[in-house]
């Protein structure tokens, strides 16, 4: 019923059926034949079917250790616990491309149930695009990263799993940061649809932005949760390395922030427009270019993918297709879209094109940060990194004049502002930061650190000090606020909770850059002491686990002679994989983690030692914490009631009309 | 259609993302056929000439050696950083063997114990014409050597002309060294 062949059947079907729902509907609203339009929605919800039966599939596959396939013998073991055995089935390349097409059809299928307001051809062609980009990437599944290949004979036994993937929190990251990626594909369509028709007004931009917020709010829990999962399983203490694979999460992030952002302005005020849907189309080509040429092996990257140049041939003829073709769309269509919208510099709209400007550029440093290594190799035949010294020094410049207008943009009306009066708003704001300021300078070192945490603090208490001034707390009477807090859009509140889950970041990434830690060799029952806590290495004990045998250090934590904690952290050998990974032990009151790391045991008997990693780490927590923030607040303005119904159905009947 | 500032600036993205295309496309190519390989570590010492140092031998294969004996050959010398606890460097032996037929090779044992690297290389027979030991890795790291096995092409006189940093075999002889003795 669940078997591989039923499995790979399905896919083949639903490649089919993505197929048509790209031509049919396309070809329809060509020739405005509303019966041809009107079947998009139908198959795109039986693509999501079918797709969703070939996952169910190979979960079963996994599950029911049916070694005769090659991706569950190659990933999977008898002794691995059923929670890996289904989350494992995304762990590799091949089951990673199909949850990558499953929510892609997932995408299909939620603009097929929540686009009822659509107009009825925006939503075929929209739905045709996104049918298009699936049956590409089902193909790629297909013919070059098939997961239901067999093999003969069936070993009796599985590989197992790369035991650094067993751990809950990056079980659950790569569907978050695909549902990110993947949600972008929606505006992506959108924007294509909008340059088919050659129009984009402000009910584009009210359709456009939910699904972009959506896709936003994903991509941020899952780069947060990808960074939270380096720092406390890798065990070295950091949080992000500059990675090309972090960066390629980070550079759709960037421009989708812009997207969020600029979208707004189209939806209020119908500017901005060429900008807006290059945006879509830019965010969803990095994120395609970037979890796609990160498999090509062109990256070189800490995290191993398979690398086969064969498969980044594919990938890359079929990255020329979708990104080649809205270009070319674009380049065509978009010079004969207008604004108009007038707006002076001085304005939310002006401080929104800031704010676009601003992520743009730091986008651009990234990018050129993570190409150049590889285009230097090829241009110049040499070989260089590119690594954090850049990075910080150029994105950080960037990020100040980003955080200094998050603060006043909120503040100022649409077209144009008053700058006294927006600033007679901020007062309290500029004066809590600059107690903040006199905070940095006794609690941080180094020049970049202090502006930024001093800027962290003033985006947050702008943000909390233009949500006080809405609802008129000090003016109006209990009963007045309380009316006024129900009235107050939930968007406003949204983008109030998101800048200060963004202030919450940069203060956690501020303490960071202050963090201490110390390796040490120790014997049982040594005392170390770092930044004024010492640490005791009470004991050390071996133990066994399901699939591995640990050595687990007991670590006792005391700050002036008063004791705090007691770290475990343990050091596992995997038998099967011959691999060995660390585990972690942190203790956290959310203003500082203390960390520890245990690492080899030398010599024996009396003298036996042990290699300990301590760190403390400032305001840690805040970094993920403020992620969370961010995509809260993403969340609470998606359930704004302008966002969810969208146009008055009138409005959208007229634009039918219309086109 | 005429050139109009927003259709330039409409057709930057897409020449951006040609460009860029294009590059990619050139780096996959160049990988199928081993010329592109971003793993690769370039060392910055290739054109240069040697660094100075002085090495002990290893017991019972001889003495060590210096940057004077090696500049002072007439041939061209491949010189091979290895060691005992390396399973490439292992698995690198037979090639090294075979090489050591058509020109000599000069082993330094890095960061090994002088016994476990002897014992090591005479274990199947020593490839090497002479052999060093470079106990604590200080000479490594003036060579530029970022881990083992790596080999370097020593011209007459001192230069080093070629680096690798993958386990020899005679194929990587036939295709990466022979041709380069040519000129010598």
């Amino acid at each position: 019923m669940f078997g591989p062949e039923q499995g790979h059947f399905a896919l083949a079907l639903a490649c089919v059926l993505a197929l048509v729902q790209f031509a049919v509907p396309l070809w329809g609203a060509n020739r405005r034949d509303a019966r041809l339009v009107g079947l998009a929605p139908y198959l795109a919800v039986s693509q999501l079917l079918a797709l969703g039966y070939s996952f169910l599939c190979l979960v079963m596959c996994a599950v029911s250790d049916d070694f005769s396939v090659q991706n569950v013998a190659a990933n999977s073991a008898v002794s691995k616990p059923l929670l890996y055995k289904i989350t494992g089935v995304w762990g590799n390349h091949e089951g990673s491309v199909l949850l990558w097409t499953l929510i892609l059809a997932v995408c299909g299928g939620a603009v097929s149930l929540f686009g009822r307001n659509l107009p009825d051809i925006l939503r075929g062609r929209v739905l045709a695009i996104l049918g298009g980009v699936s049956a590409g990437f089902q193909m790629f599944c297909l013919l070059t990263s098939d997961p239901f290949e067999r093999v003969f004979p069936a070993p009796m036994d599985g590989q197992g799993m790369n035991p650094l993937l067993q751990d809950p929190g990056l079980a659950f990251h790569p569907p978050i940061l695909y549902t990110g990626y993947v949600g972008f594909a929606v505006p992506f369509a959108f924007a294509v649809a909008a340059l088919i028709e050659g129009r984009v007004d402000a009910a584009w931009g009210r359709w456009v932005r939910p699904w972009a917020v959506a896709a936003w709010c994903f991509l941020t829990c899952g780069i947060a949760l990808g960074s939270w999962w380096s720092y406390y399983v890798l065990g070295w203490g950091g949080y992000w390395f500059w990675d090309p694979v972090e960066n390629a999460s980070l550079i759709p992030w960037l421009t989708g922030t812009a997207l969020v952002h600029s979208a707004i302005v189209v939806e209020k005020r119908e500017g901005l427009k060429i900008w807006t849907v290059l945006l879509a189309i830019a965010t969803f080509s990095f994120s395609l270019s970037g979890t796609f040429l990160v498999r090509s092996g062109i990256l070189n990257s800490v995290h191993a993918f398979a690398n086969d140049p064969a498969r980044g041939v594919f990938i890359l003829a079929l990255l020329a297709i979708v990104i080649g073709g809205s270009l070319a769309l674009f380049a065509w269509r978009a010079p004969s879209l207008t604004s108009t919208g007038l707006f002076s510099p001085v304005s939310r709209e002006g401080s929104l094109v800031l704010n676009n400007i601003l992520l743009c550029s730091i986008c651009a440093v990234v990018v050129t940060g993570t190409m150049y290594p590889p285009f230097m190799q090829l241009l110049a035949g040499r070989t260089i990194s590119v690594g954090k010294p850049f990075f910080d020094a150029a994105t950080i410049p960037l990020t100040l004049p980003l955080l200094l207008a998050m603060g006043v943009g909120t503040a100022l009306p649409w077209k144009r502002a008053q700058l006294a009066r927006t600033f007679s708003h901020l007062y309290a704001a500029a004066g809590i930061a600059a107690i903040g300021l006199a905070l940095c300078f006794w609690k941080l070192s180094g020049i970049l650190p202090i502006a930024c945490g001093a800027l962290a603090i003033w985006v947050i208490a702008a943000s909390v000090s233009d949500v006080l001034r809405r609802i008129g707390l000090g003016h109006t009477s209990a009963q007045g606020v309380w009316e006024r807090m129900k009235n107050l859009p939930r968007s406003s509140w949204g983008a109030a909770l998101a800048h200060i889950g963004a202030g919450i970041t940069i203060l956690g990434l501020c303490g960071m850059s202050q963090a201490e830690h110390a390796i040490v060799e120790v014997h049982i029952g040594e005392t170390r002491s770092l930044a004024g806590d010492d640490w005791t290495l009470l004991d050390v004990h071996d133990y066994i686990g399901p699939n591995y045998k640990a050595m687990q250090a007991d670590i006792a934590i005391r700050h002036n002679g008063k004791f705090v904690t007691i770290l475990h952290p343990e050091k596992r050998d995997f038998t099967t994989q011959s691999q060995t990974t660390t585990e972690v032990a942190i203790h956290t009151n959310f203003i500082t983690d203390l960390y520890g790391v245990v690492g080899d045991r030398h010599g024996t008997g009396k003298d036996t030692t042990y290699v300990l990693r301590l760190h403390r780490n400032p305001l840690a927590p805040w970094m993920w914490l403020g992620g969370l923030v961010m995509a809260i607040g993403g969340a609470f303005s998606l359930s704004d009631r302008r966002m969810r119904i969208g146009a008055p159905k009138r409005a959208a009947a007229r634009n039918m009309a219309r086109a | 259609m005429s050139v109009t500032r927003r259709g330039i600036l409409t057709a930057v993205p897409i020449i951006g993302a040609g460009v860029l295309g294009v590059g990619f496309w050139r780096m996959l190519s160049d990988m199928r056929s081993g010329a592109f390989d971003p793993r690769a570590i370039k060392n910055p010492n290739v054109g240069k000439p040697i660094p100075t140092f002085a090495m002990p031998g290893l017991p019972g294969l001889g003495d060590g050696f210096t940057d004077a004996e090696l500049k002072a050959q007439h041939r061209p010398v491949l010189v091979n950083f290895f060691a005992s606890w390396c399973i490439p460097c292992v698995a690198e032996m037979p090639g090294l063997r075979a090489i050591s037929r058509n020109m000599p090779i000069w082993g330094i044992a890095y960061e090994d114990k002088p016994e476990n690297a002897s014992a090591f290389i005479q274990r199947d027979g020593s490839p090497y014409a002479r052999v060093a030991s470079d106990r604590h890795g200080r000479v490594a790291i003036d060579w530029g050597v970022t881990g083992v096995p790596e080999s370097f092409l020593v011209a007459p006189g001192g230069r080093i002309i070629w680096h690798g940093s993958a386990a020899l075999d005679p194929q990587i002889y036939e295709a990466e060294i022979r041709p380069r003795l040519a000129g010598l």
